[in-house]
């Protein structure tokens, strides 16, 4: 023990009461942060902010007038429905003169095409910026995955990951404890756990996933990021009719045919959720954004009953597919400054961690996953909290970071829609590989 | 009448003056509607065929590239297809509600207890949006928890894979249109019915001819100008269907649904190949047209006075 701690002298004394009389002050300052940092240098500016009608997007909403209040900029927002959307970015960004100064992007589609385009402004220099960026806005906060999906190739960071969506499994945990049948540790033990657990005769299935062209695709990318790879090299080179891909169309095809309920072929999420919830699958393989209704009493009759599984391991990799949003803020804006400011208050610890307890999706940042607040009240339990933990760190993306996407997603997913009616895995997807090479490369060059 | 003799050549003058002027004071009266027809219409549609002789993607370079677009059209086999699918979807969505509203136009032409109510109900659907109709209509067809496997399976029939399965997803598509229009079919049907004379039937009745007699010789051959009125409306809307399709299957499963509406929409905004989806635009444009004038033309054949 020190000789200050056993005799404090007079010095020591007055020092520990005037720091005792100060604490509270300086408690008050780090705690708000803000209150050093100058919100409202751009009061009286008007943002016009484009979204996608999500739940995510009504939170955003929501906390416009706090925004305000704040910091005395006027928020003029709207949601889009997806597709929608996702055109009229395209177009108007194209177009030179953006109506928007804040634009919301599905960084899984739009990310490669907003670079190419030089769509979104580059943040690096706002978060370098201690005048314009909050001291507690802490972008280190923001997961490594999440960050990784936001940065393009050159660098650049022209969105923060407001939202990010990984592939899990849920499973109807009765009905795996009424068969004795454990939760797979493998790829390979998915499929034969789906096959003790198909009782088709009781109108119930081992398993359910989406079969539609188009919203396909990340089904058949979850088998193949098992064998440690994705459809497209880092160095562009379709990676799609490999013995690897070709496997994982395998997968997707015995998955859909033998273990899946009658009409795969047509599901998209919704239908694949609809018969989840309504306890005729054991299996559902899909984004955990689409949890919500799962615990929702008025809508699904396996309430409380949800497993929340990590995508098992395949043979070479184990991954969940990441899919996420971004905000971004307009090259062509005359109100950059503003607009990030914009950013960052709702994209700050406190919001994204309001959408981690409303249901409303997985936010980008790590703290509040962390934070035990976000579970008191839940209506979601601890393995839910878990399951997201635990995807995060194996997170990879789920669809290729192309320009084409679209066409990828069309493709492919008519190739592997055929091969539910019958037709053979390698050949569809050599034949896909073959038609989407000169749109691929064709891409890249204009 | 008092006759007021004028030089022939002074009369024909003030008759044949105004006339020659006439067509040029009109100009300017029809110069509004001119232009709102040129930038309405003409325009458009020449834009679209310049835009069909290029190379245009959003967010690309523009080039010309002559009638490579179309070239490769006719090579495109997913085109071919959609062609012949556009083809086979819109003969049943016309014949099936034409044969089926014709019977129901001589059924509720008649008088019967309820008729009014009946009839009522019977044109409903038709005041639906195709939105909300292909919404609902989705919600029956799962194949798991939809209404329409249920009243199968409560009849003791299998259940059936409706437009989950490549096989049967045209004619179940056919099947929310015949559903939804049959409606209108009859009403145009009707309206002509109302219109016939009375005397052949009462010819017919002295000469002893049955109720299928009379319909097959006599309404049959009056109300086929309004049949073909039907047919018309009929072929066209369901050429252009594309909303119920898009919402039921988006042209699934696979490209077992994916009509030309379908297929050129993904072209313009979904991969936002403007020129080839304008190439598609043009063959389009040309198919309606010559379908519209064939018709036209066996409509005017049955004409009464024809």
């Amino acid at each position: 023990m020190s000789d200050f701690a056993v005799r404090p002298s007079r010095r020591h004394v007055l020092g520990g009461a005037a720091a005792g009389l100060a604490a509270p002050f300086i408690l008050r300052s780090e705690v708000l942060g803000q209150s050093t940092f100058d919100w409202k240098r751009f009061s009286g500016a008007k943002l016009d902010v484009m979204l996608v009608k999500n739940p995510r997007s009504d939170l955003l909403q929501a906390h416009e007038k706090e925004f305000t209040a704040l910091t005395g900029i006027q928020v003029s927002s709207e949601q889009i429905p997806e597709q929608q959307q996702r055109q009229k970015a395209m177009i108007e960004f194209t177009s030179g003169r953006p109506t928007f100064d804040v634009c919301m992007l599905a960084l899984h589609v739009q990310k490669r095409l907003a670079a190419k385009g030089r769509w979104l402004e580059d943040l690096r220099p706002f978060l370098a910026d201690a005048s314009l960026t909050s001291p507690d806005f802490d972008y280190a906060d923001f997961a490594e995955g999440a960050v990784g999906f936001g940065r393009q190739a050159d660098g650049s960071i022209d969105t923060l990951p407001h939202f990010i969506d990984f592939w899990m499994v849920y499973y109807n945990k009765e009905m795996f404890e009424q068969k004795g049948v454990a939760y797979p540790k493998s790829m390979d033990e998915m499929f034969v756990a789906a096959q003790k657990l198909n009782d088709p005769a009781k109108g119930v299935a081992g398993f359910v996933s989406r079969g539609l062209k188009n919203a396909n695709i990340p089904v058949w990318t979850s088998w193949l990021l098992g064998q440690g790879m994705e459809t497209v090299s880092p160095t562009g080179q379709l990676l799609t009719d490999t013995p690897e891909a070709i496997w994982a169309g395998e997968m997707y095809k015995r998955m859909n045919r033998e273990v899946a309920p009658p009409g795969t072929v047509g599901f998209n999420w919704n239908e694949c959720q609809t018969t989840f919830m309504q306890g005729r699958a054991a299996m559902w393989l899909d984004g955990i954004g689409f949890a919500t209704p799962l615990e929702d009493p008025t809508k699904s009759r396996i309430v409380g009953k949800v497993g929340y599984g990590v995508t098992p391991p395949g043979p070479k990799g184990h991954h969940s597919a990441l899919f996420g949003d971004g905000l971004g803020i307009s090259r062509t804006s005359a109100k950059k400054q503003a607009s990030w400011l914009y950013l960052q208050y709702m994209c700050n610890k406190g919001n994204q961690l309001a959408m981690l307890k409303a249901g409303a999706g997985s936010p980008g940042r790590s703290s509040a996953l962390a934070n035990p607040a976000a579970r008191e009240g839940s209506r979601f339990p601890k393995e839910y909290f878990e399951c997201l933990a635990a995807s995060g760190k194996i997170a990879r993306a789920g669809l290729p970071q192309i320009i084409p996407v679209t066409e990828f997603r069309d493709v492919f997913g008519v190739g592997l829609t055929n091969t539910l009616s019958g037709a053979d895995v390698a050949t569809e997807l050599k034949k896909a590989t073959e038609a989407f090479k000169p749109v691929l490369e064709k891409s890249e060059q204009g | 009448m008092t006759a007021i003799d004028l030089p022939a050549s002074t009369a024909t003058a003030d008759v044949e003056k105004p006339q020659k002027l006439a067509p040029r004071r009109y100009y300017l009266f029809a110069l509004p509607a001119l232009v709102l027809i040129a930038g309405v219409i003409i325009f458009p549609w020449v834009f679209t065929l310049v835009m069909s002789l290029m190379e245009f993607k959003v967010g690309g370079s523009v080039e010309f590239v002559g009638s490579a677009n179309f070239a490769k059209l006719f090579a495109d086999a997913r085109f071919g297809e959609s062609v012949l699918r556009t083809f086979w979807f819109t003969i049943l969505a016309v014949v099936l509600p034409i044969v089926i509203g014709t019977w129901a136009a001589v059924v509720f032409h008649r008088e019967f207890p309820w008729r009014g109510v009946l009839r009522t109900v019977f044109i409903m659907p038709m005041m639906a949006t195709p939105v909300a109709v292909a919404l609902v209509w989705t919600m029956m067809f799962h194949p798991q928890l939809g209404v329409l496997n249920y009243l199968l399976s409560v009849i003791g029939l299998p259940p059936f894979a409706w437009v989950y399965d490549p096989s049967t997803v045209i004619i179940t598509l056919v099947l929310v249109e015949v559903w939804h229009w049959t409606p209108l079919v009859m009403l145009i049907v009707l309206g002509g019915m109302a219109a016939l004379p009375s005397d052949p039937y009462d010819s017919a009745t002295i000469d002893g001819a049955t109720d299928w007699q009379m319909f097959r010789f006599i309404t049959l051959p009056l109300i086929l100008p309004y049949i073909m009125v039907a047919v018309v409306i009929r072929t066209i809307d369901a050429l252009k269907v594309f909303d119920t399709i898009f919402v039921i299957t988006q042209g699934g499963p696979g490209t077992a649904s994916e009509t030309l509406n379908i297929f050129l929409y993904l072209q313009a905004f979904q991969f936002y190949n403007l020129g080839y989806a304008s190439a598609v635009v043009v063959v389009f444009f040309v198919i309606i047209i010559a379908l519209s004038l064939l018709l036209l033309y066996v409509r005017q054949k049955l004409k009464w006075n024809a």
